[in-house]
């Protein structure tokens, strides 16, 4: 994003354009993506090519940080918060191989993100994009299946049937029962799915100061935060939205207010809890902070078993 | 492990490596090439021209020897390499009726005008495994008879339907209309209601297995549509495009492509006489089954147009639109497979303290007949 | 039956020369009448009579071949139910008017419980507190008969006619000055019938609502309805005040409709 939107020459290896797409289809992207930042929260359709990834593994995604990214941009890819899952791996090669940009796992080096299900746990800055693979766009979709009905409900802002969910849950179990991908109100108007973040991450989707897009390739739709846009969670007034929160720190970083992942470590169910932000987990151990079962020799083991290393062999993941 | 749920460039480069290997298989037999794939296994070129939404045979004849014969993947290999080439425009409409035709049938008339040609069918062959083809010999030439004189096939071979709208027993083929633009739905998102030329396209390239099954649920009842086979013809016609700076079309070659004209009994309505309508299949290739399935479903999907009441699935436009292709299909479906831990994080703990929740109101009820009990004592 | 409504106050909604044709098929032809608020006008007649066309036309569902419905909305306008955008037809639908079908299911989410049921139409006109919403729909669920411990029940575990009364509640909640009801004891037993009827009439008088039943049923007329109007081949062949017609029926067809039901 920081570098000039003009076609540029394609990396001599890939026979490619600049980062895949053809600049027609760029612009074309872009477009959608100005009215998407124009209405926030609104689904704009846009015609989403097949793109040498399944539909499912974030060709919305792709295809937005292909229309955005410039040749100076840094690049950070994460799926489920962290940079060595196997898809956010391959994202982040296509666009090195394609593109031949620089790429980070640190949060606050990128000036573009991609995520599948998680927000960084480091706040966001003014001038960073966050670009989320989106799924299933529609927040309506599994209370009305019809694409013809959902406009119409979007369009008049007749939202009472997402409540009712809301009150179902609470009749039934006492509390909302959505767990991610809860629904959230822009600016009091539309509601749209925040993608299938934990709602743990919701409130980080509020007046953040970095603008946020979200591409759904197979259901064709993008939409959009601009920068400083409010985004209320779902709720009711006698029972307020409510993160989630953990009992435990971090087991390897002692966090306490960071999203955490389950880890069953032996056949017997011993778990133990770490944080699925693995950025902001080894930044915070390169502070010299420890969790509870985590010593230095852990760390170490987990990071060279990873196995995360380049085709030079240059690790991707910084020793803390 | 912790660290046996993520996985690394490496994990995936050998994945990677691993695959190509078992795709070429045991060394000792010698390795296919897609010469021998386009000439030998066409249909599976032809339906992934089709699904793939290209029409390359040697490209498509790769993908299934890169795929190891999954079509769908290979249909998925053909559809991200045309997302990336130029589009200069769109030929002129090509000319079924003039096609050179090497298979013609039709179902509604015993003899017609340019006769029944069988072509190349597996119809009245008998299903047995011929072990012949599992050893060498040659095939021999198939039979030739003298080409008929006369002014060429398109003269003599004319469409059933045309026979039909001469005495006006058959809806009139829409007018063409050289000023509207057609539709191109890789360009444009599908928006629904969809006109009828979206609804070919997405058709076109919808999956055979799906349109097949939709198709044939109408013969089952869910949505009936009385259909006949008017007519299938499978040949080659010419594709002409027109470049705007020539200002005149030239040709740019001949393709072999499959149609299908389904006529559909239609006892009319307030505005229209009982007559016959159309529903029609057209794609790459000789693709019989995907062809007439389509036309069921593109004739199922016009029921609203003819004033019907959409009830089954095959007429409802979203549902058969939304999930025909078979590439978004795949990918949804497969990306199952992709973590998904952090939600079903979310979940677990939901679980978890829905069921503490549910075993202490156990336990508080049962502790109530306990007092009850001793109360009662 | 009820006592007639004085024809001073204006009119909630009247229709003027509504005409439907389905193609070359007639539906319903120049049907015009008002009505105020506490009326309730019965619109009888056999199945095609053109009576639930009428109903659909009405509720601005179907679009008109000929005429108007005019209504007078809360903040006194008289409005053109053909000129009304989606939203203000929607929120209309939502608020001012009910409809009851003969069809629980169609009238209700089968899967949602009865409190969410009932509870919907605040939300959508933005309730936001669950607890005011349940105590409401609590409230509504007593008024229309049914236990309000049973709230979080969908409406499959109900029988038929707590289903209706359901469904009654459901379109009450939000203080509709209209109710539409379609056959709403259809398919229900005698007792259920009559248990449905007189709640039904309470309501009505409780609320002033104004009702347009629709029924092949004299019965329900005589109990409910101030005024009938009898249908026959998409045209209104009589109409008048409910014991006028009934018990000094003029048209013929009317007296072979009187004539086959049990005099009260």
């Amino acid at each position: 994003m920081n570098a000039p939107l003009s076609p540029q020459t394609a990396p001599a290896a890939t026979g490619y354009n600049f980062a895949y797409l053809d600049e027609q289809t760029k612009r074309m992207i872009r477009r959608a993506l100005l009215k998407a930042v124009a209405i926030p929260g609104h689904q704009v359709p846009f015609a989403a090519r097949d793109m040498p990834m399944p539909y499912g593994w974030g060709t919305g995604g792709i295809q937005v940080t292909a229309a955005i990214l410039g040749s100076g941009d840094v690049l950070k890819v994460i799926d489920q918060g962290a940079d060595d899952t196997t898809n956010a791996v391959s994202i982040r090669a296509f666009f090195q191989k394609t593109a031949n940009v620089a790429v980070t796992t640190r949060t606050a080096e990128a000036t573009v993100i991609q995520t599948r299900h998680r927000i960084p746990e480091k706040p966001l800055k003014a001038g960073q994009t966050l670009v989320f693979q989106v799924p299933i766009p529609e927040p309506l979709r599994f209370l009305e299946p019809r694409e013809t009905e959902t406009r119409v409900m979007h369009a008049l802002a007749d939202y009472g049937l997402m409540h009712v969910k809301l009150y179902e849950d609470i009749a039934k179990h006492g509390h909302i029962a959505k767990t991610y991908a809860y629904p959230v109100e822009v600016e009091g108007r539309y509601v749209m799915d925040p993608s299938p973040i934990p709602k743990f991450d919701n409130p980080k989707l509020s007046m953040s100061p970095a603008l946020q897009l979200f591409g759904a390739g197979r259901e064709k739709r993008i939409y959009a935060l601009p920068p400083f846009t409010r985004v209320k969670s779902l709720d009711f007034e006698d029972h307020p939205f409510e993160p989630t929160r953990f009992e435990a720190p971090c087991a390897l970083c002692g966090a306490t207010d960071s999203y955490l992942d389950e880890v069953v470590t032996d056949d017997r169910g011993t778990r133990m809890f770490v944080c699925s932000d693995t950025d902001h987990c080894e930044e915070r151990r390169a502070d010299g902070h420890r969790g509870l079962l985590a010593g230095d020799d852990l760390v170490d083991t987990i990071t060279r078993e990873a196995d995360v290393e380049r085709d030079d062999g240059a690790p991707i993941v910084p020793l803390p | 492990m912790y660290v046996s749920v993520k996985g690394g460039e490496a994990a995936i480069r050998r994945a990677h490596r691993l695959l190509a290997d078992r795709r070429r298989g045991a060394r000792d037999v010698a390795e296919i090439v897609p010469d021998q794939i386009r000439e030998q296994l066409s249909l599976a070129v032809d339906r992934v021209m089709n699904e793939g939404a290209l029409h390359d045979r040697d490209l498509a004849a790769l993908a299934v020897k890169q795929a190891r014969g999954d079509l769908i993947e290979a249909a998925f290999l053909v559809r991200a390499y045309r997302t990336t080439l130029p589009r200069f425009g769109a030929s002129r409409p090509i000319d079924t009726g003039a096609m050179a035709v090497e298979r013609r049938i039709s179902a509604t008339y015993k003899d017609l005008p340019g006769g029944q040609i069988l072509g190349p069918t597996f119809d009245y062959t008998h299903r047995l495994i011929d072990f012949a083809l599992a050893s060498e010999g040659e095939t021999p030439a198939p039979e030739r008879l003298d080409a008929p004189s006369g002014d060429g096939p398109a003269a003599e071979i004319p469409r059933v339907t045309e026979l039909l709208a001469m005495e006006g027993l058959i809806e009139a083929e829409p007018e063409s209309d050289d000023e509207t633009a057609v539709g191109d739905l890789t360009r444009a998102p599908l928006r629904i209601p969809a006109g009828r030329d979206l609804r070919l396209q997405q058709l076109a390239r919808g999956d055979e297995g799906f349109l097949l099954a939709l198709g044939y649920s109408t013969q089952r009842g869910y949505g009936s549509t009385h259909p006949f086979a008017g007519e299938i013809r499978i040949g080659a016609v010419e594709v002409d495009f027109e470049a705007p700076e020539l200002g005149f079309a030239v040709p740019l070659g001949a393709i072999t492509v499959s149609e299908c004209q389904m006529i559909n009994q239609f006892a009319g309505s307030s505005k229209v006489a009982p007559t016959f309508t159309r529903g029609y299949g057209l794609a790459f290739g000789q693709v019989e089954r995907k062809v007439m399935a389509m036309a069921l479903v593109d004739r199922a999907l016009r029921t609203e147009e003819l004033g019907g009441a959409v009830t089954a699935p095959a007429q409802d436009q979203e549902f058969v639109l939304s999930h025909a292709d078979n590439v978004q299909a795949t990918g949804f479906v497969e990306h199952l497979k992709l973590p998904h831990y952090v939600d079903f994080q979310a979940e677990l703990a939901l679980v978890r303290a829905m069921r503490a929740e549910h075993e202490a109101r156990i336990e508080a009820e049962f502790l109530d007949e306990d007092g009850l009990e001793e109360a009662a004592e | 039956m009820p006592m007639p409504i004085p024809i001073s106050t204006p009119p909630l909604l009247e229709a003027r020369g509504l005409t439907k044709f389905y193609g070359d098929r007639l539906g319903c032809r120049d049907v015009s009448f008002d009505i105020r608020e506490g009326e309730v006008l019965a619109i009888v007649g056999e199945s095609g009579s053109g009576k639930s066309t009428l109903l659909s036309l009405l509720s601005g569902q179907l679009p008109a071949s000929a005429g108007e419905v005019l209504y007078r909305t809360r903040a006194g306008e008289i409005r053109d139910l053909a000129a009304l955008s989606e939203a203000e037809r929607r929120f209309l639908f939502r608020t001012d008017w009910g409809f009851v079908h003969q069809d629980a299911a169609r009238g209700l989410r089968m899967g949602v419980s009865a409190g969410g049921n009932v509870g919907e139409r605040l939300m959508a006109v933005g309730a936001r507190s669950y607890g005011a919403i349940r105590a409401k729909a609590e409230d509504w669920l007593d008024r229309v008969e049914i236990d309000p411990t049973r709230i979080d029940e969908p409406p499959t575990a109900y029988s038929g006619g707590m289903r209706q009364r359901l469904q009654i509640a459901r379109n009450l909640v939000t203080a509709p000055r209209l109710v539409f009801m379609d056959e709403p004891t259809g398919g229900l037993d005698v007792s259920v019938q009559a248990r449905l009827l007189d709640l039904v009439r309470r309501l009505v008088a409780d609320m002033g609502l104004a009702v347009i039943v629709v029924t092949h049923d004299l019965a329900v007329a005589r109990l409910l309805s101030h005024r009938i109007m009898v249908m026959k081949q998409g045209r209104v062949i009589e109409e008048g005040l409910t014991d006028r017609v009934l018990d000094d029926p003029r048209a013929a067809y009317t007296q072979l409709l009187v004539s086959s039901i049990l005099q009260p």
